[in-house]
């Protein structure tokens, strides 16, 4: 009885805890700008279910792709234990599915061992390639000894929930041979069967191994819940949401500016009437509340796996500009501008910008805009975008284009092209 | 290079409404195709490609003026906007409904961007006119020089590629050649940018260990291929840039798709 208040008490503590740090994340992500994307409900829930579900962007590269999915399926399918934890742990009940599904209950739980061993692998095998083989996708600037520790925490984690999980069965399978107390026979066993021998041979011993995992087990699944808002692996989450509103335009069409569209109207014909074109507003972005809600939504569904910065051509070629770092950049500041908003108030100003204290303008300005960041996302997140709603801001407000481009738009301007000839002579080519 | 037995009458469309015609479909040019000497050809070999096939085209002459791309991806927006709404005024007197254009940014700007601010035309990029022209057994590839065993690859520009899902149109007119067809390492999706693009080209890269159109070389060197085939002007001066600087010009040619077609047939 102490043990199922105990229980319901932390059950509770972890879903309340995790439900207020989301809805800060919530609330940071609506402090962006409002941008629809309610349109084509039909293709959006197909590219969710493709990109998200599927996992259909994560094959190109074969090896990476497969030990994922050995942990998204584990996770997934291992939660229907979780699951049966949960009602155990709230009525004191003991292994409660194994009654009504039968026989079926023993390839469940035989499943979830197999599983279990592949998250295992697969969790070694990306503690490896991060510690051990120091992959260059995992280093770079921005990967700072927090990510870099965040990631380990999370391999960590999962590796010993893991091997809670088993030993936990091998204890309960070996008390169900005992025939000890309310073990009842249940399950199979194919993966800890061989943890056994290493377990106590006493009944006792057992009865208490298999409760330490079995809290263990449960307690760290809702503590890892709840490192979940702070962690990059929120991307469990918000992959979800985050491909379900993907942007569905090519990928070459960029943005349009309404507001703009009002000026340059209002110049051309001053007989033109702006439609109400609400508060003027700030034009491209100086800081995060400049992004739009997407933006941001994208900012915290990046889980920082350095595929944007691979393929990006500047960052080849040994330029500042790392698209991981934007998002990186952009999650952290608006985390910080709601932090504020917790201590100081909602019309708290710090002194920082994402411009200039977190995304460099040299950064900005190494962009090709080819779009491979954008292609190579998992979860399909536009670090692009970002990147040219901060040169707006940097080109309309404050005019500090580099030089040679302010000459470009001056060429554009007087004579119809980016370089300075005359449009007298745009015909010339006919001629040989 | 050229085959100066051919020669090309170009129709404006300031003629054509004089006469009170209407063209099938309107040739945008561009500032590169209008300016830059090594891309001026390429406009000329398309306009010999629409001579060829007999289709009614026309193009806009002095009356053409850039779509506002590098103003675009360089963040300034008004100036944008002035530039498609100006282009838009001239394209809608004239009723223009389709284009081809000569460079994939013109094409993505003017297919994409230019409905957001009213114009609305069919747009489609010459490497497409070329493949249509090849699915319609209007174009061959005979009566030209023959590129039978030649090592050619193609470079990807990302404004046709990823930025538009064009991928098959310029593959498909090579092809044709007979010739050894050889893929880069980074091709398609995962194509590398040659460096020019988001207003690059006009301006000196930022602080780096080398330039991107240098890094390309590694690729296209392990490719062995002898002809790069282009299909955008700047991706044609940026891989020209970087065979020079490797000291390859005597081995490695960059032509872009609609020079490959035009050599191929003779035109």
């Amino acid at each position: 009885m102490i043990a199922q208040i105990l229980f319901i008490i932390i059950l509770a503590a972890a879903v309340y805890l995790f439900s207020r740090n989301a809805g800060k994340v919530r609330r940071n992500i609506l402090l962006g700008r409002d941008t629809d994307r309610s349109d084509n409900p039909a293709l959006r829930w197909k590219t969710m279910a493709k990109v998200a579900l599927g996992q259909t962007k994560m094959v190109k590269r074969p090896l990476a792709a497969v030990m994922h999915f050995f942990i998204y399926v584990g996770f997934v399918i291992i939660n229907l234990e979780v699951l049966e934890i949960m009602i155990d742990g709230i009525f004191g009940s003991h292994r409660i599915f194994s009654k009504p599904l039968g026989s079926l209950y023993g390839l469940l739980i035989g499943g979830f061992e197999i599983l279990a061993v592949l998250v295992l692998t697969a969790c070694v095998v990306f503690l490896a390639r991060r510690n051990i083989f120091r992959l260059k996708r995992f280093r770079g600037v921005e990967m700072t000894e927090w990510p870099r520790s965040d990631a380990n925490y999370i391999l960590i984690i999962e590796i010993l929930l893991m091997t809670a999980f088993l030993t936990m069965n091998a204890a309960d399978h070996k008390l169900q041979l005992l025939n000890y107390g309310h073990y009842i026979k249940a399950g199979s066993f194919p993966v800890s069967t061989f943890i056994g021998p290493l377990l106590p041979g006493d009944a006792n011993g057992l009865a208490i191994t298999e409760r330490v995992c079995w809290w263990f087990h449960i307690i760290g699944i809702l503590a890892f819940l709840n490192y979940l808002p702070y962690s990059k692996h929120f991307h469990i989450l918000l992959a979800f949401p985050n491909t379900y509103y993907s942007n569905l335009k090519p990928k070459g069409e960029f943005t349009d500016m309404a507001s703009v569209t009002n000026e340059v109207k209002a110049m051309l014909d001053p007989s033109f009437v702006p439609e109400s074109s609400g508060e003027p507003g700030r034009f491209g972005a100086k800081d995060a509340t400049d992004l739009t809600w997407k933006n941001l939504m994208e900012a915290y569904t990046c889980t920082e796996c350095g595929r944007c910065t691979s393929v990006c051509p500047a960052n080849i070629t040994g330029k500042l500009l790392s698209p991981r770092k934007i998002m990186m950049d952009t999650r952290d500041r608006i985390t910080e501008m709601g932090n504020n908003i917790d201590k100081y108030g909602k019309d708290y100003q710090d002194s920082k910008t994402l411009l200039d204290n977190y995304i460099t303008r040299e950064e900005l300005w190494a962009c090709t805009t080819c779009n491979a960041c954008v292609d190579a996302c998992p979860v399909n997140i536009n670090p692009l975008e970002i990147i040219t709603e901060m040169r707006r801001y940097i080109v309309m407000e404050e005019s500090q284009a580099p030089t040679s481009l302010n000459n470009m738009f001056g060429n554009m301007e007087n004579n119809g092209a980016p370089w300075k000839y005359s449009n007298a002579d745009r015909f010339n080519w006919k001629e040989e | 290079m050229e085959n100066p037995k051919s020669e090309i009458t170009v129709p404006t469309m300031a003629e054509m409404a004089a006469q009170g015609k209407q063209p099938e479909i309107l040739f945008w040019v561009g500032c590169a195709g209008s300016f830059d000497e090594r891309a001026q050809k390429i406009t000329r070999d398309i306009c010999k490609i629409l001579q060829h096939v007999g289709i009614n085209y026309a193009v806009l002459g002095t009356e053409e003026s850039c779509t506002g791309d590098p103003a675009k991806r360089a963040g300034n927006e008004f100036l944008f906007q002035m530039q498609a709404i100006a282009n838009i005024q001239v394209l809608d007197a004239y009723q223009i409904k389709k284009i081809v254009t000569g460079c994939p940014h013109c094409f993505n700007t003017i297919k994409n961007e230019y409905p957001g601010l009213g114009g609305n035309y069919e747009v489609i990029h010459h490497s497409q006119l070329i493949q249509q022209l090849i699915d319609e057994g209007k174009l061959k590839a005979e009566g030209g020089e023959s590129f039978k065993g030649k090592r050619i690859t193609y470079h990807d520009p990302c404004y046709l590629g990823r930025g538009n899902n064009v991928y098959e149109a310029p593959r498909r007119a090579l092809e044709v050649l007979d010739a050894e067809l050889v893929e880069m390492k980074r091709c398609k999706s995962n194509g590398l940018c040659c460096g020019a693009g988001g207003a690059q080209m006009f301006k000196e890269p930022e602080k780096g260990t080398k330039d991107i159109n240098v890094e390309r070389m590694a690729d296209i060197l392990e490719s062995k291929a002898q002809v790069i085939a282009a299909a955008c002007p700047f991706c044609m001066t940026m891989l020209r840039d970087g065979v020079k600087h490797e000291n390859k010009e005597q081995e490695i040619k960059v032509l872009d798709i609609a020079e490959i077609t035009v050599r191929a047939n003779g035109l």
